[in-house]
Parts: structure tokens; sequence; C-alpha cells
């Protein structure tokens, strides 16, 4: 009888109705799509790994190292192996076309990076092509690329016409890894430097190193930027996450600024559904005095407004679960190339219904506290 | 025959900001098992707030309600809702039906506060649909019949759990001549072949007619007739 009720009451007002489970499909399926891109790029964050640092030149991202100082972090206490990559930078016809490319020293880079996996055979052929590259599985998908393609970049901080062959592509282990990067060999960048101007080689973007212990990484940094104080370049040294967040300051904002945004979703959420169930519990007031005076008891109205409100959010929950996926799938399409990884989460559907379930059962709540409590005489004088 | 309700010097006074209102005083009535009563009087006079005392809708501010053997001012409102469900079937004037209900499931609703079997149920709601003689229109929902009708699908629901007593206030005030002879039809078969005791509160002398004692109430004190 319970459920009758609540089932019939729902859509009493079809188009009431109507417009709050659309009002809160659409606040849902926002939500589920600023979680997405939230939890997108914490992935980001996270693939990371603890046991690498970074190190760059202090000035500034912009400046190189030179290369001698591989050895001098070789032979750093705690360090086990060290690489270094630069980035490149170029543009691949089109500006639009954003990728990430480094050049980069590959035995010691893959050593260092064993989330990235190579078929050992075309880890061979990428040796023995100084103009060959290793490319991400996603990003090969993107551009159609299939190993002995030819990929002409432009370059903007080394200039030029470059021309790589794809030698290779690597997938990820987990699936936190970036499959976007395109690299190729930081001798090969070295020498065509060296042609242009003889001056500027042998530097290095910045070296990676792994740690022994994780534990450890904050001492083994302050270590060895110490160790390069007062030298021609001095270092900055920090861990792996630490250097991508720096990245991304600037998304930090604005990330902050989504992650209150989907909090304010929630509210309106509730705004949308409270004001629904309190309209039609006034409306319905005479008839929850009736109720009473039959004899049921305030559980039973509670269980009518409440779970009226419970299937108003679901309904409209399901809805914008539903239309979520179409939403981030177009944007992923789109620029989904900045996140490693863009898909909706578990966490995030699961955290869009709990908020919407715990939100339909607050907004019934107190119109049902009013409702149940009602003063039978005056519920009933209501109508006359 | 027996004492079905015993009031003695019941009093109510409703506080309205610094405002007394008494709205009874110190009414003392006796109603016999079976008895239809008819409660007349101008508006004003208090003859709803009596009803909904007898009713164990609204508790005397002092004074005692003796109603079937229980003393309702000793009652919580949860006991008194549970008191109501089993003694007392509720007649209003404006039929107050679950609209989102048909006449089948408005009759059913106060059956779920009673332990029965779906068949049992259902026998039960189709005898009271019978003797108001709207077997044909079940499926109806409240919507999809006229003022005699939907009262008449009210009376059924306020007889279909057997109580002692019916209270009714008003109950032809918002039908036409003939549905509310139909009515009140009803209510004297239901007094003389059920037994029930009905306590009917109108302003029609006509309708008051019907009944076997009327009581008037003015200001709150009560004159026999
Ligand atoms: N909850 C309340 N608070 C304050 N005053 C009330 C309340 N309920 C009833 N009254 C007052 O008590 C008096 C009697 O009301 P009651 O409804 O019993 O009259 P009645 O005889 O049924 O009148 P009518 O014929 O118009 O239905 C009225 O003056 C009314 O204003
Ligand atoms: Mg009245």
């Amino acid at each position: 009888m319970i459920i009758k009720l609540i089932a019939r009451n729902v859509f009493r007002h079809k188009l009431r109705a109507i417009l709050t489970i659309l009002g809160v499909a659409i606040a849902v399926s926002s939500f589920g799509f600023i979680r997405t891109v939230i939890t997108a790029w914490y992935i980001g964050v996270e693939a990371s790994s603890s046991n690498r640092i970074v190190t760059r030149n202090a000035i500034s991202i912009g400046f190189p190292l030179p290369l001698a100082y591989k050895n001098k972090l070789e032979s750093t206490p705690d360090v086990l192996e060290v690489t270094y990559a630069n980035w490149f930078g170029g543009i691949y016809k089109d500006p639009g076309n954003f990728f990430a490319q480094f050049a980069i020293d590959p035995v010691s880079y893959f050593n260092v990076y064993p989330e990235y996996e190579v078929r050992p055979e075309q880890m061979q052929a990428f040796l023995k092509d100084r103009s060959g590259a290793i490319v991400g599985q996603k990003l090969a998908e993107r551009y159609g690329w299939k190993v002995g393609d030819i990929v002409p970049l432009t370059g903007t901080i080394y200039e030029g016409d470059w021309d790589f062959t794809i030698r290779g592509l690597y997938k990820g282990a987990k699936k936190s890894a970036d499959e976007t990067i395109f690299f190729f060999h930081w001798k090969y960048l070295d020498e065509r430097v060296a042609e242009i101007f003889p001056d500027f080689t042998g530097n290095v973007g910045f070296y990676i190193a792994t740690i022994d212990n994780p534990d450890n990484a904050a001492l083994v940094c302050q270590g060895i930027d110490e160790r390069f104080k007062n030298s021609a370049n001095e270092t900055l040294t920090e861990t792996e996450s630490a250097f991508q967040l720096s990245f991304v300051t600037m998304s930090s904002a604005i990330i902050s600024s989504l992650e209150i945004v989907s909090f304010v979703i929630i509210a309106i959420i509730m705004l949308v559904l409270a004001n629904t169930m309190v309209m039609s519990a006034r409306e319905r007031t005479s008839e929850y005095a009736v109720i009473k005076t039959l004899g049921f008891q305030p559980g039973f109205i509670y269980a009518m407004i409440v779970g009226e409100s419970l299937l108003l959010s679901s309904l409209g929950a399901l809805l914008g679960l539903l239309i979520t996926f179409p939403i981030v799938n177009g944007f992923a399409d789109a620029v989904g190339s900045f996140f490693p990884s863009f898909d909706i989460s578990t966490m995030t559907l699961i955290a869009a219904v709990i908020a919407t379930l715990v939100v339909g059962a607050l907004s019934g709540i107190m119109p049902a506290i009013r409702a149940a409590h009602l003063n039978i005489i005056d519920g009933l004088r209501q109508l006359s | 025959m027996s004492t079905i309700i015993n009031i003695e010097n019941l009093s109510k006074t409703y506080h309205r900001d610094a405002e007394e209102l008494q709205v009874l005083k110190s009414i003392n009535m006796q109603v016999e098992n079976g008895e239809f009563l008819a409660l007349m009087g101008p508006s004003g006079s208090g003859k709803s707030t009596l009803l909904n005392m007898i009713a164990g809708l609204d508790t005397p501010t002092s004074g005692k309600v003796t109603i079937c053997g229980s003393e309702l001012s000793q009652m919580n409102e949860s006991q008194l809702a549970g008191w109501r469900s089993q003694h007392v079937g509720f007649i209003f004037q404006f039929y107050n039906l679950m609209p989102v209900l048909t006449a089948y499931e408005n009759v059913e609703l106060p059956l779920h506060l009673i332990n029965l079997s779906k068949e049992e149920r259902d026998k039960k709601i189709r005898l009271a649909l019978n003797l108001v003689g709207l077997p044909d229109r079940m499926d109806h929902y409240p919507n999809q019949l006229s003022g005699g009708q939907q009262q008449r699908v009210a009376i059924a629901r306020a007889i279909v759990t057997d109580p002692s007593i019916i209270v009714a206030d008003e109950p032809t005030g918002d039908l036409d001549r003939k549905s509310a002879e139909e009515i009140l039809n009803l209510m004297v078969r239901f007094n003389k072949e059920l037994g029930k005791t009905i306590i009917m509160v109108t302003h029609d002398p006509h309708a008051a007619g019907r009944a076997h004692i009327k009581k008037h109430l003015d200001k709150g004190t009560l004159n026999g007739a």
C-alpha cells in the first residue's frame, strides 16, 4: 500500500515530477563529469612514482643542466639509476595536436620507467635507429600511426623540421600510466643542436633518478641540491609528484574550484528536491491528516514522504548517470589527451548515487516532520 | 443497553495568543450502544470539537471521556491512533478520499492497520462496497465519481473495519438532496442492521430528523431534546 501511495504520488503532478527529475539528473551528471575531471587529474599526479626524484635547474625548468651531472648524480648515496630527458615541444601538423615529446637516453629511461612496456624486438629496432621514436599506444591510435610510419614534427624550442620513424609502441603496465608520450633519442637531438649551435651541446632538460627508499626522498633531494650549491648550475630536486604538481599549480587552483563546484551541485540537488517535496507535502496536508485520523502512526507519513523524495532522487540519479557517460566520452574525445586516463570511475558513480540518495532522504525529512507531527484537527481544517 | 460513550465534566479551552476561548463548558453526556445521535447547533458552538473528543482526535482540557470502556484522556497520541483504528469509523463533509487510490484501495486503506490475510481483506472490501451500492465502481478514482458516490466510498471505508462507533461531521453538507438522502438511508441502515452507534453533526434539521436523539450545542453548553 505504501509503495502504491509513493509511486502514485510521485507522478501526481507530471510536469513538476519531470522537471524535478531533469533538474536532479542534470545536476548529477554535472557532478559526475566534474568528479571525473578531478579524478583524471589526480591520476596524473598519482601516476608519478614516489621512488623517483627529479633534478632540474634551480633557476627554472627552462634552463638546462650539463650532461656531466649524470655521473655526479649516480655517485650520490641512495641513488640507484639516473636518466635524463629534454622537453621538445614540437608541433605535429597543427598546434592543436598537443602531446608531450621527450628526447631521452633510451636504455636508462626505460629502466627508470618500467611501467612503459615495449616489445623487445621493437626496442632493438628503436635502439638501432638514431631518428627512431617510441610512442604511446593511445597516441598512435589517435593519429592512426603504425610502426614504420614517419612522423614530421616542427620544432619550436629546437627549430627546424624533424622527421622521426616510429620503431615501436609502448603500453602502460598500470592503468594510470600515460600512453600519450612521444619518445626519441636524446643523442639525435644533441647532434642536430651541435650542427647549428655547437656551444649548446650536452644540455639536459632534467634528470630523473630512482632512489632505494622513498622515505628518504626529502633527504636525498636536499643532499643533491647542497652538492651543486655554488656551482655554475644550481639544482632543484624534488619528488616526481611534487615536480608534476609544480607544472600544474595553475590547474591545481582550477581543480580546487571544481571541487567546490561539485559540492555546490549537491546543494543544488537538495534545493530542487526540497522545493518539490515542500510544495507537494503542503498541498497534501489534509490527506496526511486523514491518514493519521484513520490511525496510521507518524512513521507511515515519514515513509510516504521520504520514500517519495528518495524515488524522485533515484530516478534523477539514474537518468543523470545515463547522460554522464555520453558527456564524459564526448569530452574525452575532445580533450582527453591531456589526461593519461579519462574514465568515469566507480568511485565517482558511487559518490554520485550516495550523495543523491542522502540528499533525497534529507530533503524529504523536513516536510515529513511537519506532516507527521501535524495536529490532525488543524490538518483537517485546512480543506474547509 | 449498555453505555458506550460516557462524557463527564468535559471542558475544552483553546488559547489564542493571550486570549482564552472556552469552546466546551462542562459537558455531560451518555450515549447507549446502538444509538443514532444528531448534534446540532449554530456555527462555532463547538460541535466539531465535541465530535473530535469522542473520536479520540483531540484531548479535553479537563473532564473524562470514556468510550467503549477506554478512558481516552489517559492515552498518548500513539495509543489514541491505535484505538481509533479499532473503534471508530470516520465520515467527513468533503469525503476526504485519497485521490491517488481507487475506490477499492481507499476502502482497503484502514484495513492495513489490522492483521488480515489478503483474502479476508478482499472479502471485507467487496462486502463494504456492495453495502454502499458501488460494486461496479471499485476501480474508479475519486475524481471519476460524483460527490454522492465519493461519500458512499467514504462510508464503506468507515465501516470496513467494523468499528463500534461511526462519527460523521456534516456528512451531507456538500451534497444535493437526493444524494444526501441516499447517504442518510445508508447510515440509518448501518445503525439498524449492523448496530453501529452513530454520532452525526449536522445543520440540516431534516437530516437530524433521521436520528433517534437530537442534542443541541450552544456556546459550548449541551441541551438535550
Ligand atoms: N485549534 C483551535 N484553536 C483555536 N480555536 C479553535 C480551534 N479549533 C476550534 N476553535 C474555535 O472553537 C470554536 C468551536 O469550533 P467548532 O469547529 O467546534 O465549531 P462547530 O460547531 O463545528 O462550527 P461549524 O458548524 O461552523 O463547523 C470556534 O469558535 C473555533 O474558532
Ligand atoms: Mg464543525
